[in-house]
């Protein structure tokens, strides 16, 4: 269980003459449950995008399963088994709900076998397990807000990741929607997926994970469990102000 | 879906046939002259919509594909007198390239931006043929048309069927994509491109593969022109009109779906000829442009969307299923 899946070594990226992540580095391992933290502008979804190929990191290293990402097109990295949601939902709204899927198992798990793959029962099948199977045949674009954050997670699973990165999937939902949402991520947890969570609702974040770290200013201030984290000094301060 | 594509099958042998039997007939040789612009704005729209419509990259460049596939074929007309189907080959090449560099040079643009890049090259494009003396430079170049092949009267009518041929083509390929997995993520790009790029669709790969299909598409169509006015010139064939048309008549038709670049071609195309014919040709300009205003503004998804809609409405209870 100690292997490491994803290993990020030194990485910064500046967007002109603002650094938004500075040197960081962190291993998640197989099977893992990770939590990353951080006040609004941390660099939580820079350094998401810098792992799923949205960006491009300056200096560092990117390695999955032992072999060097960071120079890859977000697409390859996606084959390779990094999927992400994002954090404002971006369906592809002209498609249905069960379309949504089959892009990405036409383009990453079917692209051999594509005439003799049943494509569509598989989606259906993740729809299921997520819970949006009635909305099938629904227009992406007619979904509500917890129906999105669904498609977003089970698009991503589509793609039969091996590390799955959520961001902020549970923002602006109700307790029992988050719950929900938190219930999908553990199950898809118990099924091997490693998942990176970035949320900013604590106490999913605390309950949900094993590991949590946190950013502040593109700097990693705080790594240990969720009661070392949340019990450390410099976290509060950075949360609260202080 | 194998019973609708049986028919799409159908459909497409019985306009050929339709066309050469027309073609043979005694029909007015106006019908055939007018005829072939209509059906080649058909093989025009329907290249375009495949970028501008499923991936949503609006070119307003096609009037540079078009004027490449023109002059290629004067090109390979006045050197070597090629025959006409080297012609429309040698077009559909040099005008995919065209699209394929275009494609590498500009796909990374988003929006506004890559149309803008697509109208600065067919400007370039014009002003080298401009200064280009081999092909006529600004005055044009006239081209004696071979004998016409049997059964055929005339050169225009044995055009016209050629063009149909052209077009039942660019629409099966446009309709092959558009039910594939290609179509399928070319929609993702057009929805969100970093979501389609974060599941696994390469999209300057598909992106580039898109715009090379239609810049050969619009190639193959420039390619008939010289043959069909026996002159070239470039002020015409790299003309902004055929730009304006190729976007407005998806836009009208309807982009979604290879019918509506077919439905939009075929109704403002004939719009066009007649307005031309009976008030101005002037003002066949003013008639794209009013009818693009009112369905962007009215009916954004077009002629086909429409009818959607209404067999919709019509069976409520379908349209769950």
């Amino acid at each position: 269980m100690s292997e490491t899946l994803l290993r990020v070594d030194g990485v910064s990226k500046r967007f002109g003459g603002f650094t938004a992540l500075t040197g960081v580095s962190v291993a998640i391992r197989r099977g893992e449950r990770f939590g990353l933290i951080g006040p609004n502008g941390s660099g939580k979804t820079t350094l998401i995008n810098c792992i799923s190929g949205s960006l491009w990191n300056d200096t560092g290293a990117i390695e999955f399963e032992g072999r060097e990402i960071s120079r890859l097109p977000a697409y390859k990295r996606t084959r390779l088994g990094i999927a992400r949601s994002f954090q404002i939902p971006r369906p592809f709204k002209s498609m249905s709900v069960v379309e949504n899927l089959i892009v990405p198992l036409e383009y990453v798990m079917h692209r051999g076998s594509l005439h003799t793959a049943d494509t569509r029962g598989e989606a259906l099948e993740i729809l299921r397990r997520i819970g949006l199977a009635d909305k099938a045949e629904t227009r992406a674009d007619r979904l509500t807000q917890v129906e999105l954050r669904k498609l977003e997670l089970a698009r991503a699973m589509a793609a039969r990741p091996r590390l799955l990165i959520s961001d902020e999937a549970m923002a602006g939902l109700s307790a029992s929607e988050i719950d929900e949402i938190v219930a999908i991520l553990r199950s898809l947890n118990e099924a091997g997926i490693t998942i990176i969570m970035i949320e900013h609702i604590m106490h999913a974040v605390m309950r949900f994970s094993q590991r949590v770290m946190c950013l502040d200013a593109g700097k990693i201030i705080c790594e240990g469990t969720p009661a070392q984290v949340v019990a450390d000094p410099e976290v509060q301060r950075a949360y609260l102000g202080t | 879906m194998t019973r609708s594509a049986t028919g799409f099958w159908i459909g497409a042998v019985a306009v050929v046939v339709l066309a050469a039997l027309v073609a043979v007939s005694g029909a007015n040789e106006y019908f055939f002259f007018a005829g072939f612009v209509v059906l080649q704005f058909v093989v025009l729209a329907t290249a375009w919509n495949i970028l501008g419509g499923y991936a949503g990259y609006v070119n307003f460049g096609t009037g540079a594909f078009f004027g490449v596939g023109a002059y290629t074929a004067v090109v390979l007309f006045k050197a070597l007198s090629a025959p006409l189907w080297a012609q429309i080959l040698a077009g559909a090449g040099v005008s995919g390239l065209l699209g394929f560099g275009i494609g590498l040079l500009t796909l990374r643009l988003r929006g506004i931006f890559f149309s803008i890049a697509t109208v600065a090259v067919a400007i370039i494009l014009e002003t080298l043929v401009i200064n280009w003396r081999y092909v006529g430079g600004a005055t044009g170049i006239q081209l004696l048309r071979p004998p016409v092949m049997w059964p055929f009267e005339t050169y225009t009518r044995m055009l016209f069927v050629v063009v149909a041929l052209l077009a039942v083509l660019a629409v099966s390929i446009a309709r092959y994509i558009e039910t594939s997995w290609l179509g399928r993520g070319l929609r993702a790009i057009r929805d969100s491109e970093e979501a389609a790029e974060c599941t696994g669709v390469p999209t300057l790969k598909l992106k580039l593969f898109a715009c090379t299909v239609s810049g050969a598409m619009m190639g193959t169509a420039g390619a008939l022109l010289p043959m069909y006015q026996s002159f070239v010139e470039p002020a015409s064939s790299f003309s902004l009109n055929y730009s304006v048309a190729a976007l407005a008549m998806p836009m009208i038709g309807g982009t979604s779906h290879w019918l509506g670049p077919v439905v939009g071609a075929i109704l403002l195309g004939t719009i066009q000829q007649v307005v031309t014919v009976t008030i101005s040709s002037e003002l066949n300009v003013l008639v794209v442009g009013v009818l693009l205003v009112l369905f962007v503004v009215a009916a954004p998804e077009g002629i086909v969307g429409l009818a959607r809609k209404l067999a919709r409405v019509r069976a409520p209870t379908a349209g769950a299923a």
